[in-house]
């Protein structure tokens, strides 16, 4: 409900969502500090990813992120017990799971669906699970409330599109360039194109990442998109000062209300 | 959710995987973010259509035949069947093909279509340097542009196809992520694909992957087993009681099993690297040690922690060392068709020397892990039963890894 209600409350306040993306436990033991100031900065809501040792959807920016989170040795476990912390003093913002499908099979999805739900998880983004292949896992998620967060990309035909958002809650996650995480910079013209396609297609909300690295690009997303999504200058950013303690979580605050403001600003024109 | 428990059909003679969507079983599938569909499907779709085209067909097997140099022969090993005093041993002869292994049948096939689709750009992944080279020299023929993925501990390892690559042309790129191997090979080489798909072919070198490659690479290599047969029913009048091969991916055991897997009589064994040995943690024993998982787009079994991070493999030999396999390999051994039995390093090593001294035939070491298997299989068998062991790729590549092993520091490869 927390994901609905976050969306509705946009609405209402004719504003945009700004979700940033950080990687649990990447630096080691900042990641609870990290997602308070995302929120005290102007995040609306936080995807939430956890380690993996092959993350072959991610450019070096984020792959090198989980290189470093699996060497501390931040399990799926660990990211539970994360959320739970964080809920102790924010019960409202919005928190996606978003990683690969590994160490949730090996897990087991059932033990995976309750501990997310049992923690304060909102939604879940399995980066390798097509919507072909998603029917146990959607149903369990489904039981528990939580949404399914499914990836939209430039080639995707109308006929996947229409597949995809049979199975799509919470948000559509329209990935604005071809290629991994941290690619190049993105063609505005375009990206609004094709979110006004995908709408014809559902009434879920389409928030568009890849690409994003400042206010200026999330202001320019924003104009057509429910929600602006970034995550490689976060994680960047998080991995240049991660020795400096509280310092990294006052860069990446900045970084945030730099895009906050930028979106907003041109909201209230 | 994959459990533990076996598949519930065992092999009853009837086999007709994978399914449309690419299914072995529970395994194979296509474990793929949505940035990687479109292009998987565009292949899906032409590979289907070529495979049942008879032009493709004839162009397929003119290469085969012209550039490859195939039939490859089938070597009865006569000291060495003398020496173990039991089964017949027969070698498939791939080694013999162009480039020196049997990846060039599958490369072959693949910039075929490659061509029809009107790609300009060839990336590959490579372990122990000979799908590279494969890669490489295809994209040589065509005029494409090659682009090679290889963990920067194979490239060390592997210099000598390394300079052979760069020869024909092709652009190395050493990777240095995670265990630098052959697994953070096929990863770069998946990222390369994503960014570009409209003018790249990503020729992947073995039975893994997402659908449709594990069937596609299969078809394109079944070639060794449909000669296989013939050949031996031409010298022996009928089929062999054993076939073996080793498994890195597993192409060449699948390209040997796969015209076999309906005749219950002729048992499978596919030969992982035990590395120092099953019971440390250097192997790449994915079958007898491992659990299915998801990795590369495929559920299959896999080197897994209990937290689900893949686990570093190893093995002597670049083309073995890998923590997931092949989806029909896993299938093969859930409905109990198949044996994956392992050979350690020294086992290996061994068995290299032995087929160089007694037949003259200086295998890979890849190889070397079903030799070793032979070796000990061959004298549980009557005189009058046959072994057919895939001699996948010969061993130049591995003489400086060999030669080093031996404490000759100063030679250089």
């Amino acid at each position: 409900m927390r994901l609905k209600n976050c969306f509705e409350q946009l609405q209402a306040s004719n504003r945009k969502a700004l979700i940033p993306y950080v990687l649990a436990g990447d630096p080691p033991g900042q990641t609870i500090n990290v997602m308070h100031q995302l929120v005290a900065s102007g995040a609306d809501m936080i995807e939430l990813g956890f380690p993996f040792s092959d993350p072959v959807a991610d450019g070096p920016v984020i792959a090198h992120a989980h290189e470093r989170a699996v060497s501390q040795g931040v399990t799926l476990t660990d990211v539970f017990a994360m959320v739970s912390e964080f809920r102790q003093t924010d019960n409202v913002t919005p928190i996606i799971l978003m990683g690969y499908l590994n160490p949730v099979e090996i897990m087991g999805n059932e033990r995976f669906v309750e501990m997310a739900a049992d923690a304060g998880v909102d939604g879940v983004l399995m980066v390798d699970l097509p919507p072909e292949a998603a029917g146990e896992l959607h149903g369990m998620l489904q039981e528990r409330g939580l949404d399914m967060i499914k990836l939209i990309t430039p080639t995707t035909s109308d006929e996947r599109i229409k597949k995809i958002c049979s199975v799509a809650s919470g948000y559509l996650y329209y990935v604005s360039l071809k290629g991994v995480t941290g690619a190049a910079t993105l063609d505005t013209v375009e990206v609004a194109e094709r979110v006004n396609h995908i709408r014809q297609f559902t009434d879920v909300p389409v928030c568009v990442g890849f690409g994003i690295r400042d206010g200026e690009s999330a202001a320019a997303i924003s104009r057509t998109a429910d929600g602006v999504i970034a995550g490689s200058v976060l994680v960047s950013e998080l991995a240049k000062f991660a020795t400096e303690g509280q310092a990294v979580v006052e860069r990446v605050g900045e970084k945030m209300t730099e895009m906050r403001s930028a979106m907003d600003s041109l909201q209230d024109k | 959710m994959v459990d533990q428990k076996k598949s519930d059909v065992l092999f009853t003679g009837h086999y007709d995987q994978p399914d449309l969507m690419g299914h072995f079983g529970r395994f194979g599938g296509r474990f793929v973010a949505e940035t990687l569909m479109g292009a998987l499907e565009d292949l899906d779709n032409t590979w289907r259509e070529l495979w049942q085209d008879k032009a493709f067909q004839a162009d397929f097997d003119r290469d085969l035949a012209d550039f490859v140099g195939r039939p490859s022969p089938l070597y009865l090993a006569e000291r060495w069947t003398n020496e173990r005093g039991g089964a017949k041993i027969y070698l498939k002869r791939e080694d013999l093909n162009h480039t020196g292994a049997h990846k060039i049948n599958h490369a072959v096939g693949q910039a075929l279509l490659a061509k029809h689709m009107g790609k300009t750009r060839i990336i590959a992944e490579t372990g122990a340097g000979q799908h590279g080279v494969a890669s490489a020299t295809v994209a040589a023929r065509l005029g494409l542009e090659c682009v090679v993925y290889m963990g920067a501990k194979d490239v060390k390892r592997q210099a000598l196809n390394v300079y052979r690559m760069k020869l024909l042309g092709a652009t190395v790129i050493p990777v240095e992520t995670g265990s630098q191997t052959l697994k953070d090979a096929i990863n770069e080489a998946l990222r390369d694909w994503v960014a570009r798909p409209e003018d790249t072919f990503y020729l992947l070198g073995t039975v893994c992957g997402p659908s449709p490659y594990p069937e596609m690479v299969r078809n394109l290599q079944s070639i060794i087993g449909r000669e296989a047969r013939q050949q031996i029913m031409a010298k022996e009048g009928k089929l062999p009681d054993a076939l073996v091969a080793c498994v890195g991916g597993g192409s060449n055991a699948m390209g040997l099993f796969h015209e076999f897997i309906k005749d219950t009589s002729v048992k499978l064994y596919g030969v992982e690297a035990g590395g120092h040995g099953v019971h440390t943690d250097k192997h790449a024993a994915r079958m007898s040690s491992g659990r299915p998982g998801v990795l590369q787009g495929a559920r299959t079994y896999l080197m897994t922690d209990e937290h689900g991070q893949i686990t570093e493999s190893h093995s002597v030999s670049a083309g073995l060392d890998y923590p997931g396999v092949g989806p029909e390999h896993s299938y093969l051994k859930d409905i109990g068709r198949a044996e994956y039995p392992t050979a350690t390093d020294d086992e290996a090593l061994d068995a290299f020397r032995k087929l160089t001294r007694l037949e003259g035939i200086m295998p890979a070491l890849e190889t070397a892990h079903a030799l070793a298997y032979v070796d000990k299989l061959a004298p549980t068998m009557d005189k009058d039963q046959i072994i057919i062991c895939n001699l996948s790729g010969r061993g130049d590549k591995d003489i400086h890894t060999v030669a080093e092993i031996d404490g000759l520091d100063g030679f250089e490869g």
